[in-house]
């Protein structure tokens, strides 16, 4: 049994291969119909399949390729001439053959994959050939189906042999036994006069093909050889085994690191030599056997020209495929994981990137479009493009979009430079397909490419001119398993940032950091060349107390989703190769670690899932852009001298307020769904405490919308206690002294003032902030030491 | 090594009969299946892990694998260890992961008869009642079988 089983997977292996050969030549042939060559190379993978399936009684499979070489033999030989419509049929066939496969890998059987469709569709394909090929003829051309499993087992075991006419007419003059495919057999069994010419008919294509075979089996049995001297010098390998020995290999480096660093100590110079040896032997190693799991790329894009012209024709474009940089290696996992993404990018520049021909004629551009791939090494990372010479993104659609699905405001979007307007299609929930096609626009878009991709430690943009075409740009690591990293202390614990994030350390003396590092709202800022960088301390997203009280500061410049922040550590260690190691469940769950690591002296260092530390740090991108924003009015602001100074925020219903800077704690973002209720409040649960809630539209009044997904709150802390004040919307702080103050009153004002042109209530922050903890102040003042439990809880 | 009463410890069984490997927590005696123990420790350095659930210790470095220590203490709703005992480290294999418990001290391996067994004392409270499948009545102690999946999915 396990020899048979040996026999199949070992046919699947090999069918898989020729049949990504077959896509690529078949696409080929398109564009040069009369290359013999690459017809008889598409013949000979379908006869192989043909016969193997024969003798491993995959009749179906059989059946199907057994009409497609049929057809493959009449073109070859000039009777038929391949047009579109049956280069598709053709394709369908590499499909269906391809969908039986997978059956029998999966499942051992041929499944319930049904072939009669395709069967038909060729039949139908050959007829409308030459006149001459009478309707009859093709479904007979099924006739001897049921019967070649025995033929074509025989030709398998002795190809020499020119037995296939003899053999072919043994089947033929047992007439009864083909009733094994009742798909096949229906239109013949009742035409029985038909059958006698039909049955001669094939012999002399048969024997044609036979003839034609002769020599070219030779060749063919040459070309054998050939592959097999390759085969020689290749073998194959059981990925696991490879996985392990990468795995092997990554301990060794390890084991390394520390023996290096021991012997750094030592003085013994034989020690030393060793070591040093080890060092360049292990590195070597190292990158072997990372050599052994790299493919190149191409291994992916070989099914790319079929998808395109697929998709081309189905979309009545005109695409040519342009590919560069094909032998570009990466890891086989990565690759895997790249495929998917990969192809999405690509249907999605043929099918909303490229025009139709004549939109692109009147734009002054040539008919047909060009769709470029380019793959390259670049710093210790693979970067893939997919650029197409199509229309572009026209950032105003982009952002008109967002704001129709709620993803910005207006006034978010009228901040955002148009490069990262374009970046929210990466967004969740986004799609601009106008209508949803076969193609795409079925909701799972460019969020789930950049989700993948992410998973992967890479990262993607998007760079589009309007007019002239748009590049998706991904950065892919080398490889998973071994991946260089900073490794940073913080709190005397190590952890190790993965360098295709990092952009640039920087250390701030104590005297530096007091003036280089700003205080905005709670949120500190450092201008690093003019621009200003949001920090982000490590200790406070971890809930830990740093151990660093000289007043200097550590900052690694990372970058995240074409975003910048500073991570401030407590010191930076090293760089240093890491192998990542997967951890339990419970930590996954956390979402901050990304793996973990054996550092060069034993001690076990977490890996940080950057993106999840911006997303988690940052709040979300407008935010951030927000931030900035009032980070540099504050800069401005800091420049005069100081006067009172208000964050501006609408509250919904065209409605401004204004609150005193000094109130403001913090700014944050809360999800709706993580508000719960206690009574008849509403609270969050917030850096370990319960923090209540006040909406300042209900508050005050106005009426926001009902529905937001996001929560924009200003937290406001005194005594240990703290409340969040909602607001629709954070806008801008301006100076208050250059407001004109109105006293009309209202419940909860203070009265209104005229800031930045526009009339704004004045929020008296008090009332406001008793409506959410009415006991904020008195317990203020009551308790010296402030209750891990607000009162608020305790009336309730 | 093993008897024929070991391929009856499946996870399902409320009966668990067969060697357990047992330990000392807190003055109490916990026994898991040998067939889910893979190794006992000394004490070991621990990397914490911020924001991981309390019940996690932090983790260790087994030969190069890192794996989760889960402090059983905490687990079952004990004190905290004396701070100047160090706690021992068993390792347990589960569907081909590999997980730590910390424990006080180490006992023997015991073979226990399925006919001793029996449900968990209606004493014990909340968190550790679902991570104890029940009580073997050994001669003057009690061994407290440990739901060994339950108590590493902290």
């Amino acid at each position: 049994m396990d020899g048979l089983d040996d026999i199949v997977e070992e046919f699947l292996v090999e069918s898989h291969e020729n049949l990504d050969q077959l896509d690529t030549d078949l696409v080929a042939l398109e564009q040069e119909p009369n290359s013999r060559e690459r017809l008889s190379s598409i013949f000979r993978t379908i006869h192989t399949i043909k016969g193997t399936s024969g003798f491993l009684a995959f009749n179906r499979l059989e059946e199907v390729t057994h009409i497609g070489e049929n057809m493959l033999s009449r073109l070859r030989d000039g009777a038929l001439e391949l047009t579109p419509a049956r280069t598709s049929v053709l394709l369908r066939m590499v499909d269906t053959v391809r969908s039986l496969l997978t059956s029998i890998e999966a499942t051992g059987g041929e499944g319930s994959v049904d072939v009669s469709a395709v069967v038909a569709d060729i039949s139908a394909a050959m007829e409308d050939g030459p006149a001459a090929a009478p309707a009859a003829e093709a479904p007979v051309a099924e006739v001897p189906v049921a019967e070649v499993p025995v033929v074509e087992a025989a030709v398998v075991e002795a190809p020499a042999a020119p037995a296939p006419k003899r053999t072919r007419k043994a089947p033929a003059a047992e007439p009864a036994e083909p009733t094994v495919e009742p798909v096949a057999a229906a239109p013949v069994l009742e035409v029985p006069a038909v059958e006698v010419p039909a049955v001669e008919a094939p012999v002399p294509v048969a024997a044609a093909a036979a003839e034609a075979a002769e020599p070219e089996h030779a060749p063919a049995a040459d070309g054998g050889q050939a592959r097999r001297a390759v085969a020689d010098s290749t073998i194959r390998v059981d990925v696991d085994l490879l996985d392990e020995l990468m795995l092997l290999v990554g301990e060794l480096v390890l084991t390394r690191n520390q023996i290096v660093q021991y012997v750094g100590r030592s003085n013994d110079t034989d020690l030393v030599r060793a070591s040093q040896r080890l060092n360049l032997i292990a590195s070597e190693l190292q990158e072997g056997v990372m050599k052994t799991r790299m493919q190149p790329i191409d291994h992916i894009w070989s099914k790319l020209p079929r998808v395109v012209r697929d998709l081309g024709i189905q979309c009545g474009k005109s695409v040519r495929l342009e590919m560069e940089g094909k032998d570009t290696e990466l890891d086989k996992t990565l690759l895997e994981a790249v495929k998917d993404p990969l192809t999405h990018l690509v249907r999605n520049s043929v099918d909303h990137g490229i025009e139709a021909p004549d939109k692109r004629r009147a734009a002054g551009k040539p008919a047909e479009g060009v769709l470029t791939l380019r793959a390259k090494h670049e710093s210790g990372q693979v970067v893939v493009e997919v650029a197409d010479d199509g229309a572009g993104i026209d950032p105003a659609k982009i952002g008109a979009k967002a704001i129709e699905r709620g993803l910005v405001t207006e006034a978010q979007l009228a901040r955002m430079s148009p490069a990262d307007v374009l970046q929210m299609i990466f967004l969740p929930g986004f799609s601009t397909a106008a209508a949803v096609t076969n193609v795409s626009g079925r909701g799972v878009g460019m969020d789930v490419v950049k989700t993948n991709i992410e998973a992967i430690g890479g990262t993607i943009e998007v760079e589009s001119v309007a007019g002239t075409g748009t590049v998706c740009r991904l950065r892919i690591p080398l490889t998973l398993a071994i991946v260089p990293a900073l490794t940073v202390e913080c709190a005397s614990d190590r952890y190790a940032i993965p360098q295709i994030s990092l952009q640039e350390l920087v250390s701030l003396d104590a005297e530096k950091a007091v003036n280089a590092v700003e205080e905005v709202g709670g949120a500190q800022v450092y201008r690093l060349r003019g621009e200003l960088l949001p920090l982000v301390r490590l200790t406070d997203v971890l809930g830990i107390t740093s151990e660093r009280h000289d007043g200097h500061v550590v900052i690694a410049v990372l970058r995240s989703e074409g975003r910048r922040f500073g991570l401030v550590v407590d010191r930076v260690i090293n760089t240093e190769e890491i192998v990542v190691k997967a951890v339990g469940g419970q930590l996954k769950a956390i979402g901050l670690y990304s793996g973990a690591t054996v550092l060069g002296d034993g001690t076990v260092a977490l890996i940080l899932d950057v993106q999840a530390l911006a997303r988690r740090a940052l709040r979300t991108e407008s935010a951030e852009r927000q931030e900035a924003r009032v980070a540099a009015a504050v800069a401005a602001a800091d420049t005069e001298s100081q006067r009172e100074r208000m964050l501006l925020a609408s509250i919904g219903g065209g409605r401004r307020v204004a609150i005193p800077l000094d109130t403001v704690t913090r700014l944050e973002q809360v999800r709706t769904e993580n508000v719960e209720r206690v009574g008849n409040r509403e609270v969050v649960q917030y850096r370990g405490a319960i923090l209540p809630i006040v909406r300042l539209d209900r508050h005050l009044g106005a009426y926001g919308e009902a529905d937001q997904e996001v929560l924009e709150v200003i937290v406001y802390s005194d005594h240990g206690r703290s409340v969040a004040i909602v607001v629709e919307e954070i806008l801008d702080i301006v100076d208050g002294e250059a407001a004109i103050r109105s006293d009309i009153e209202d419940m909860g004002l203070l009265g209104s003032a005229v800031l930045g042109d526009k009339v704004t209530e004045l929020l008296d922050v008090r009332a406001a902030i008793l409506a959410a903890d009415p006991a904020f102040y008195s317990a203020g003042s009551d308790f010296s030491t402030p209750q891990g439990v607000s009162s608020s809880l305790m009336e309730v | 090594m093993s008897t024929a009463t070991d391929t009856r410890t499946s996870d399902a069984a409320p009966v668990i009969g067969g060697q357990l490997a047992t330990f000392w927590l807190d003055g109490d005696l916990y026994g898991v299946e040998v067939a889910h123990v893979q190794e006992v420790l000394r004490s070991q350095s621990l990397t914490r892990v911020p924001l991981a659930p309390t019940a996690v210790a932090g983790l260790i470095n087994l030969r190069g694998q890192v794996v989760t220590a889960i402090e059983l203490r905490e687990r079952l709703g004990r004190p905290p260890r004396p701070e100047d005992t160090d706690a021992v480290v068993i390792v347990v294999r589960l569907h081909g992961e590999a997980v730590s418990l910390l424990v006080d001290a180490i006992a023997d391996v015991v073979d226990v008869d399925p006919a001793d067994f029996e449900a968990p004392p209606d004493t014990l409270d909340g968190t550790a009642r679902d991570l104890i499948r029940g009580a073997f009545k050994l001669d003057g102690q009690l061994l407290l079988a440990l739901d060994v999946h339950k108590a590493v999915s902290a």
